[in-house]
Order: C-alpha cells, then sequence, then structure tokens
C-alpha cells in the first residue's frame, strides 16, 4: 500500500509490537466441483466462488495503546483479528509481533507467541467449554506452557488472576454454566491472562453483555491494561465503546481499510466519507436525531467486490475516478490516514 | 377522553414446577394515536413479556394473572382467541427482532404479505397484491415489484426487516409493537429503520411501542419512557425529562453506564452486581441489593410508582 505508511513506520522511533503489512485473506467457498460448474455461453466451465474478507490491509499497533477496528457485519474485522493471532494462515501479506515474523512460522515456533500474544472472544456461552470447570479452564494453558509448574503453584497463580478480573476464586471449582453472562466474560478475560500475555485482541468482548454489565467489563479492561501494561487489538461494532476506550482507531469496509486516524481526530472530524456516515448514525442520548448522512444502495458482498473504490457504490461524492482507481491511503496533516479520492483531491464535501 | 391503550395494574405470571414467577408486576401505562412510547431495561426485566402480553400471545405456562387492557375503550384483555385474533396482526401489530426468523424461507414475499391480508380481509387476491405494492412503497424499497417475486434469503437484513415493517402496515394498524426491530442490525441501517418508524407514525397517525435495550435510540425515537426493573416499571415519565434528570438510582445508573456519558479513557459509572432472577427477587425494592442509598425501609417495603418532579413517576423510597 501506500508508500507514506512505510515511510511513518520508518521514521515512528516506538517500534511497533504488531504491525501487519498488505495482508490479504480470502476464502474459498466453491465446494465440490459441480458447485463450480456454470454454463458460459453454452459452454459448461469451472468458476471458484471466493469470499474476499481482507483485501491488502496495513496496521501497525504500538506498545501500550488500544487500536480499535470498527465497521459494520461482514466487513472482515474478525478475520483480521484472526489472521493477527495465527487462526487463519493469510493469503499473501505479513503480520510482525515485536520486529518478527510470525505470520509462517510453524505450530512449534509459534508456542512462544501464543503466550504473548491471547484472544479473548464474543460469547462467553460459546467460548467456554461447557464439560471444563474453571480450574481446567486456566490451569491447561499454564501447565501446557510451564511443564515444570507443580500443581499448587498453578492454583495460586489461577486465584491470583481471578481476584484481578473480580471472581471469587473460591468458584475454581464451579462450571460455566453456573456463571451469569458477565461473570462468564470475567473468566475468559482471566483465561486470556493466564500466561500473562503482552497484546490482547478482543474480539466483541461486551457486545453480548446488558448495558450495566458492559460498564463493568470495559471499566476492568482498562484497569487491567494499567496494571499489567497491556496492548490492546480492540475489534467491536459499537462505536461508543470504541470512542470511551480507544487511542486510535481503523475503520474498514468490505474488507479495506478507509480510515487509520487517533480516537480523538476521528470522532472529531472524520474525514473518509463512510466513516462520516457511520458517525452520523450513532444514536446519542437526549440528543434529538440529527440528521444522519442516508448511504445510496446495499453493502455489496464481499464475493463480488466492486471496482476501484470500494465504497464508491454508496458514496455521494463518488465519481468516475473512484468507480475506476482503488483509492491509496495518503497521510494527512493531522497524521490521520484516509483512502479517498474525493480527500486527496479536496472535493467539496459537506 | 379514553386513551387508545390503556394498561391497568398488568401482572404476569409463569406457573413453573418450583412455584409461580412473577415476570410483570402491576405494570400500567397508556398510548395515545400517533405516540411513542419506549420501554427500556436489561435481559431480564419483563420488557418483551409486557409488549406480548398486550396481544395476548404470551404462552404457557404464563398467564395474565391480574389486571387489564383496554384497546380502543374496549376490554381486550377479556377476549376470547377467536376475538383477539381479530386485533392481533390487524389493529394492533407487532415486529420481533430477528427479521430472518420472522419471515417463512420458503415463500416469496409477496406469497406471505397477500396471505396475511387474505387473513383478516375478504379480498381478492389481485387486490391485495396492490395493497401489498403500495406498503412496499410506503417503507421505501427499491423496485418494490421485483420484491414481491422474492425469497428472504435474497434480501439483505435492513431490508428484510423493512418488509417486516411493511407486512406490519398491510391492514393499517392502530398500534405497531417493536420488540428489539434494530438489535440484529448494523447501525447505518438501524438509523434509517428508526427514520422509517418514526417518519410512518406521524404519517398513519399510529403508537408505537419501541422496546429495546438501547437507551440511546429510546432517546431518539420516543417522546415517552418507562424503565424495567426485575419486573416492574420503576420509572415513567417524558424521555427529555427521564434522559436529562433521571429520578431512581437505577436509570441514573444505567445511563452512567454508557460509554459516552463520561470522557473517554475515565472509569465509567457502574452499577455493582446484576438483576435478580425472576425467581428470587430480594424483598422490599427489588434494586435494594445494588442501591447505594439503600436504607432499611427498602429491604421492608416495595415502593409504589408515583410522582416525583418534573412530571417524572418512579418507584424509590429514598428520592
Amino acid at each position: 500500500m501506500g508508500n507514506n505508511m512505510e515511510q511513518d513506520l520508518k521514521m515512528n522511533l516506538e517500534k511497533p509490537l504488531v504491525s501487519i503489512n498488505n495482508v490479504v485473506k480470502h476464502f474459498d467457498i466453491s465446494g465440490g466441483l459441480l458447485d463450480q460448474l456454470t454454463f458460459k455461453g453454452g459452454k459448461p466451465r469451472f468458476e471458484k466462488t471466493t469470499v474476499k474478507a481482507v483485501n491488502d490491509v496495513s496496521l501497525f499497533v504500538n506498545k501500550g495503546e488500544t487500536l480499535s477496528v470498527v465497521g459494520e457485519s461482514g466487513c472482515g474485522k474478525s478475520t483480521l483479528a484472526r489472521v493477527i493471532m495465527g487462526l487463519y494462515p493469510p493469503n499473501s501479506g505479513q503480520v510482525l509481533y515485536d520486529g518478527q515474523r510470525i505470520d509462517n512460522l510453524s505450530h512449534n515456533q509459534w508456542l512462544p507467541f501464543r503466550k504473548k500474544m491471547q484472544m479473548i472472544f464474543q460469547d462467553p456461552y460459546a467460548s467456554l467449554n461447557p464439560r471444563k470447570t474453571v480450574r481446567q479452564t486456566l490451569e491447561e494453558p499454564l501447565r501446557f506452557h510451564n511443564p515444570k509448574m507443580t500443581a499448587a503453584e498453578a492454583t495460586d497463580k489461577a486465584a491470583e488472576v481471578m481476584e484481578q478480573v473480580g471472581v471469587d476464586p473460591a468458584w475454581i471449582t464451579r462450571y460455566p454454566h453456573e456463571f451469569s453472562g458477565g461473570q462468564r466474560q470475567r473468566i475468559s478475560i482471566a483465561r486470556g491472562l493466564i500466561l500473562d500475555p503482552q497484546f490482547i485482541v478482543a474480539d466483541e468482548p461486551v457486545s453480548a453483555l446488558d448495558v450495566s454489565i458492559q460498564a463493568q467489563i470495559l471499566n476492568l479492561l482498562m484497569e487491567l491494561m494499567d496494571k499489567r501494561d497491556l496492548t490492546y487489538l480492540f475489534i467491536t461494532h459499537d462505536l461508543s465503546v470504541v470512542q470511551h476506550i480507544s487511542t486510535r482507531v481503523a475503520v474498514l469496509y468490505l474488507g479495506t481499510l478507509c480510515e487509520l486516524a487517533s480516537a480523538n481526530d476521528l470522532f472529531t472530524e472524520p474525514r473518509h466519507p463512510y466513516t462520516r456516515a457511520l458517525l452520523s448514525a450513532i444514536p446519542k442520548l437526549g440528543e434529538k436525531r440529527a440528521k444522519h448522512i442516508k448511504l445510496k444502495g446495499e453493502v455489496p458482498t464481499p464475493v463480488h467486490l466492486p471496482t476501484g473504490c470500494v465504497f464508491h457504490g454508496r458514496c455521494v461524492y463518488a465519481d468516475e475516478r473512484c468507480a475506476r482507481e482503488v483509492p491509496k491511503l495518503v497521510k494527512l496533516a493531522n497524521g490521520s490516514f484516509v483512502a479517498c479520492h474525493g480527500v486527496e483531491e479536496n472535493r467539496p464535501m459537506d | 377522553m379514553s386513551h387508545l391503550l390503556e394498561v391497568r395494574d398488568l401482572e404476569v405470571k409463569f406457573a413453573l414446577r418450583s412455584g409461580d414467577i412473577t415476570a410483570i408486576d402491576g405494570a400500567s401505562f397508556t398510548l395515545d394515536k400517533g405516540e411513542r412510547l419506549g420501554i427500556v431495561g436489561e435481559s431480564g426485566a419483563g420488557k418483551s413479556v409486557t409488549g406480548f402480553s398486550i396481544i395476548n400471545l404470551i404462552s404457557k405456562p404464563g398467564f395474565i394473572s391480574r389486571g387489564s387492557i383496554y384497546f380502543e375503550g374496549k376490554k381486550i384483555s377479556d377476549y376470547s382467541d377467536s376475538q383477539m385474533r381479530k386485533i392481533r396482526g390487524n389493529r394492533i401489530s407487532m415486529i420481533f427482532q430477528d427479521p430472518m426468523m420472522t419471515l417463512n424461507p420458503v415463500f416469496t414475499i409477496g406469497f406471505q404479505m397477500i396471505e396475511t391480508l387474505r387473513a383478516h380481509q375478504k379480498i381478492s387476491k389481485s387486490a391485495a397484491r396492490i395493497i401489498a405494492l403500495e406498503k412496499l412503497k410506503k417503507v421505501q424499497i427499491p423496485s418494490p415489484e421485483e420484491r414481491l417475486d422474492q425469497y428472504p434469503h435474497e434480501l439483505s437484513g435492513g431490508m428484510r426487516q423493512r418488509i417486516i415493517i411493511a407486512i406490519s402496515l398491510l391492514s393499517d394498524p392502530a398500534i405497531i409493537i417493536a420488540d428489539e426491530p434494530t438489535t440484529a442490525l448494523d447501525v447505518t441501517i438501524q438509523a434509517e429503520i428508526m427514520d422509517l418508524l418514526q417518519q410512518l407514525c406521524a404519517t398513519e397517525n399510529m403508537g408505537l411501542i419501541l422496546i429495546t435495550h438501547d437507551l440511546g435510540v429510546v432517546s431518539q425515537v420516543t417522546e415517552k419512557i418507562a424503565v424495567m426493573y426485575a419486573g416492574k416499571i420503576i420509572e415513567f415519565g417524558l424521555t427529555d425529562q427521564v434522559v436529562h434528570t433521571p429520578v431512581h438510582p437505577y436509570t441514573i445508573g444505567l445511563i452512567g453506564s454508557i460509554p459516552g456519558s463520561t470522557a473517554p479513557g475515565e472509569e465509567l459509572r457502574q452499577i455493582p452486581g446484576m438483576m435478580p432472577t425472576l425467581s428470587n427477587i430480594p424483598p422490599g425494592c427489588a434494586f435494594n441489593p445494588r442501591c447505594e442509598l439503600c436504607e432499611p425501609i427498602c429491604t421492608r417495603e416495595t415502593p409504589v410508582l408515583e410522582e416525583k418532579r418534573n412530571g417524572i413517576m418512579a418507584a424509590c423510597h429514598m428520592k
């Protein structure tokens, strides 16, 4: 992608903890040979169907920051998180952790990184094994990564982490079904923290929770970040959560990065037309509905990506160049990155 | 003057093997023509059961154990099933959360719309099709004629929810009950659907009951708001008043927990603990274990909903 970001990376004195360069992830969903069979002009052909989930995305996460990735359902934000965590191999591009390339490692080479990078999932009902007690859930990774650890040490460690996340260590013998949603999410956070990681990928960690419980979990995540010097990659669709916790925000649309800016800049002065529409649609408490920016048309599927700028079909400022040429991510005066011909050409937008 | 809808001291119980549990405990509210009422609360607070009970959709083991519901001056809580069927889906429509679950996947949109119309009116298929088309136009669906012959899976989530709204409009209802209509949708689509509902209330002079957990949505769409906690309405008033000057400590806590009401990075105001399950609601005020103002009286006596200030009704001993 843009040389701008590479230059920026070189100039960045602080080495990023995680950086991803030009990552592409496509999924083949064409199925068996019969499913691929189509007829064009009377002749049979085999056609593959691919979901283009992530297309040429570059990002970096600095130590100690919270980078939020936002976007609507199907924009590839969870796929991106899983590529970073090594759960999906990228089709092309690189993932670097502390300067070291990790996307092409073997299973054994991955192990030391697994201790440093952990993931918290959305649904605490689905992400905890219902047949394992809290003790088994928390101690298994400990014993696996530290084979010499004694049973007593492991129990102590589990109790310490449970205390930190606000779950009574006496409940260590219980099963997940004995806990409420909020407590389960605390347990899955404890599982993420048990190996003392540096980097946490949280995929919609509060979306399944009620608002009063959501506040408790967000407070906990912010507190843990201070105490443990964590770095977060936060995946969410909830923009008010994003505004509250992020240092920087990346906006994805159809697997493409539209805008990357500090949280403050993004929420006070969004530049990309998609970001503007997205922000104008957030319902704000106690404010009468301001006119939200209406988008034309429907979200295209990631199977048939539009040509040029992926957003051009829905953008009111789009012209012929947008339909033809993919916009590059360019750096603006305030340090934000935006991929939009309109912003680049200073087209009037209001 | 009688209201379009009046719910008086409604109590709904569920008969379980372990004994009856009270899902709604003495809810009262009214709705007038063109008015928009929001019912908010966390999961399990009884919001949806309230919505269902209005059109008597509560299935066993649930039953209405006390109270009455009046619609256009008639006591519909006494209606038989066949009488109720003339009102349900006809005069009072309901929209549910998941548009994929509400539409039948094996029939076309047109088939489902015409079927609904012909269930309530004596009307030919071609006349029904014309009405269906008109309603699809009303919900601003692009190329409505094509949609009639499409199946639900061919449409996006936002489009499906528009179809559901069109179906609910088919027989020109007086009230629409919308139960979390946009929870499954993205925020840009949500804004469009909410605009549409708001606009329809004005043009069709319909009453809207919006059931949701999202205070932000409620505050933008509705005029009145009822906050539910553990089966009770604990605060009721004009939306502007309740959102800006809430009275009940639970409402205050709920509004404080929304990110955005606190400066970025600051600790969010949180309510300790969680809502009790309906089978073990504490004696006195149900909120007392989580309340910072709790006094001995709160654990003894159940507070009643009464006017506190600015026309806001709240159920709290301490305010």
